[in-house]
């Protein structure tokens, strides 16, 4: 009990030395799932998740990722497809008998009993002696700090206390995989950016699995190894972060990234396209084999200046709008009657006014295409 | 000048009492007339002698406790012990039963849609619209002798020939149930309507079977509104009166009859107040101990009545 390094302390119960097993990897082959009779949720998802890896599923609500994480969960049957977690097919095992445990959007704790009994529910579930419990319990509140409130009840906690308790609930069983169901989006943003990273610290540390939902692009950037972007019930594309925000596979992820500079492309060659900016030079290997499709510029790529450097794209456009954002600034063009955005970073140069005109530049190696 | 302050202190004192003492008084003197007055008038009543026509009368004695505890003319005969055990037994058995039929009723409502909530919650309430004088009539007729349902008792020997499963201390428990259904169902159902099926889905990810889900994180949490639905089957259930007296026959009586009698009869006003101080008795006991229960289970105020 009286243990000098009693912040080491907490971190046993769920790292390395009490988890014999390794990170589990999980499959999804042709998983499909319906509604009644005309609500399509996943149509044929082909998904591999690596073991030890913080992989976040992102989507617009109803895109089916709630449904997919539900399906790993077993809290949802596929109507057609296999499931592998640890390289065992799952499919037909009830969520009791998997080793995976879920941090509920809600919290879902258990109002009727304390701190102390909703943490060491699965446990109990799971036939452990009472004095292991205990122990175990000790140990992880201990680890999220909560170490006093365990006599509690949880209608006495604060939100961001309630979801501490349901991430521990879920990381004192030692899963094979952690599935979070946007587990921050009850929270304000202070602490919710606090938690984004403290989640993936946790995930590095423990080396277990995590499956992320959320709606959110920043979030997902912020914390994920891998993300998978899904809408209406069909994975888009899969990617790390810097894949999936700067090489977009379709219109749709571009667009869920956050990005506005879109222009659709009327005519293209090896190394130009032409769109309602005008025709602009690219890498030619960025040639793809879509033959129209979009061009994405992203916002912070574009440079606003008298000087436009050897080999660079040229427009010329004027200033609509500006926004201070402090660290940067966003520029709301208008170039060939088209609204473009760029974003410079504050540096201290002289500002461009509403109604400027400007020079812009963009390197061709920035230039992106998109299919539809 | 000094004194004011307190003088106006005072004086907004004395007419706020003023004040809740007006606002009090309408509320304060129904109770008085109504309840305390009578309350009085039938303690009273126990404790006196009966009188040639059944009225009381002074001296005060102890007589009418004598003869609920079953001491007559006679020296002392079971009956009244019987009724008494007869009325705790049914109390028992048709709030148990009630427990068994209502659960999965109230479950089945909440798990049908928003829409047909209120429509099938209706349709448990709607019989208790009606009369219950009225309805144990319809049970007379469906359990007296020569009805389908008799004839399928006798044929299966749980009754003999040419009997009915009216008048039966059945019958009774049949009608306490079917009377007392809604009482259990509407707590019930509230208590499962505030369930978050999230928590059901937890218990389930956390390593619980269906069966264990239920017993460990439902279960616990529809405890309040058993409890609540309890006290009111079983309170109303123990005097209860019109049942036993339309179903029962003569060895289905229970206490609320027995009481009953006394004043209808004009037999013996004593014995009867005796026995509703005993109800009265009865019914604090059971209250004091689901209060405490309630308590126990935390956060159980709607049992608090």
């Amino acid at each position: 009990m009286s243990d000098p390094m009693a912040g080491e302390a907490g971190s046993r119960a769920v790292t390395a030395e009490s988890r014999p097993r390794e990170a589990s990897s999980i499959e999804l082959e042709g998983v499909h799932k319906r509604f009644g009779r005309d609500t399509v949720a996943l149509d044929g998802v082909d998904l591999t998740i690596q073991a030890g890896e913080f992989f976040t599923l992102l989507g617009p609500s109803g895109c089916g990722k709630t449904t997919l994480l539900r399906i790993l969960a077993g809290l949802e049957e596929p109507n057609a497809g296999r499931l592998k977690i640890g390289g065992r097919d799952v499919t037909d095992t009830p969520p009791h008998r998997r080793s995976v445990n879920t941090v509920f959007q809600s919290y879902a704790l258990f109002p009727h009993l304390s701190v102390r009994d909703n943490l060491a529910f699965g446990l109990r579930m799971r036939g452990e002696r009472a004095a292991e419990r205990d122990r175990k319990v000790a140990e992880v509140a201990e680890f999220i700090q909560l170490g006093s409130l365990v006599e509690r009840h949880v209608d006495q906690l604060s939100g961001g206390q309630r979801q501490r308790i349901a991430l521990a609930r879920a990381l004192i069983c030692e899963p094979d995989v952690l599935l979070l169901d946007e587990p921050l989006s009850a929270l304000d943003a202070g602490l919710r950016g606090q938690l984004q990273v403290e989640l993936q610290r946790l995930q590095k540390r423990l080396g277990m699995t995590f499956v992320f939902v959320t709606h959110d692009q920043d979030e997902a950037m912020v914390m994920s190894d891998r993300i998978a972007v899904l809408d209406s019930g069909i994975i888009q594309q899969v990617g790390t972060p810097g894949e999936v925000y700067e090489h977009p596979a379709n219109a749709f992820v571009a667009r869920f990234m956050g990005h506005d500079n879109l222009f659709a492309i009327s005519r293209s060659e090896a190394d130009w396209v032409e769109t309602e900016l005008g025709r602009l030079q690219l890498d030619p290997a960025e040639q793809r084999d879509a033959q129209d499709g979009w061009l994405l510029i992203r916002p912070e790529t574009l440079e606003l200046g008298p000087e436009v450097p050897e080999g660079y794209n040229r427009l010329e456009g004027f200033v609509r709008e500006r926004l201070y954002r402090g660290s940067r600034i966003e520029y709301r063009l208008e170039v060939n009657g088209q609204p473009l955005m760029a974003v410079a970073s504050n540096l201290g140069q002289r500002m461009h006014g509403v109604g400027d005109s400007v020079t812009i530049s963009v390197c061709p190696e920035d230039l992106v295409r998109v299919a539809s | 000048m000094a004194n004011t302050p307190l003088v106006t202190r005072r004086h907004a004192v004395v007419s706020e009492t003023r004040h809740l003492l007006f606002s009090v008084m309408p509320g304060a003197v129904w109770i008085f007339v109504f309840l305390v007055l009578p309350s009085l008038y039938l303690m009273a009543v126990a404790f006196m002698s009966n009188g040639p026509y059944g009225l009381p009368e002074l001296p005060l004695s102890l007589d009418a406790f004598k003869q609920l505890a079953g001491f007559g003319f006679l020296g002392w005969s079971p009956g009244n012990f019987y009724t008494l055990l007869r009325s705790l037994w049914q109390t028992l058995v048709s709030t148990a039963l009630v427990i068994v039929v209502a659960y999965p009723i109230a479950y089945y409502i909440t798990t049908c849609r928003a829409k047909l909530r209120p429509l099938m919650l209706l349709a448990v309430v709607v019989p208790s619209w009606t009369n219950q004088v009225i309805r144990a009539f319809g049970w007379m007729n469906l359990l007296a002798p020569g009805t389908p349902l008799s004839d399928a008792a006798q044929a299966l020997g749980l009754i003999g020939q040419h009997m009915g499963l009216y008048p039966s201390n059945f019958a009774v428990t049949l009608g306490l149930v079917y009377n007392f259904l809604p009482f259990m169902v509407l707590p019930l159902y509230a208590a499962f309507e505030k369930l978050d099926t999230a928590q059901v889905q937890a218990a389930q990810d956390l390593y619980a079977s269906p069966m264990r889900a239920f017993w460990h994180a439902v279960f616990p949490q529809t405890l309040p509104g058993l409890l609540a639905g309890t006290v009111l089957v079983a309170i109303p259930a123990f005097g209860m009166y019109v049942i036993p007296e339309l179903l029962g026959g003569g060895k289905g009586m229970m206490l609320g009859n027995l009481v009953a009698n006394q004043f209808a009869g004009g037999s013996n006003w004593p014995l009867g107040a005796a026995g509703a101080l005993l109800m009265l008795l009865a019914t604090f006991v059971g209250l004091f101990a689901m209060r405490r229960i309630g308590k126990r289970l935390g956060g159980g105020e709607e049992v608090v009545i």
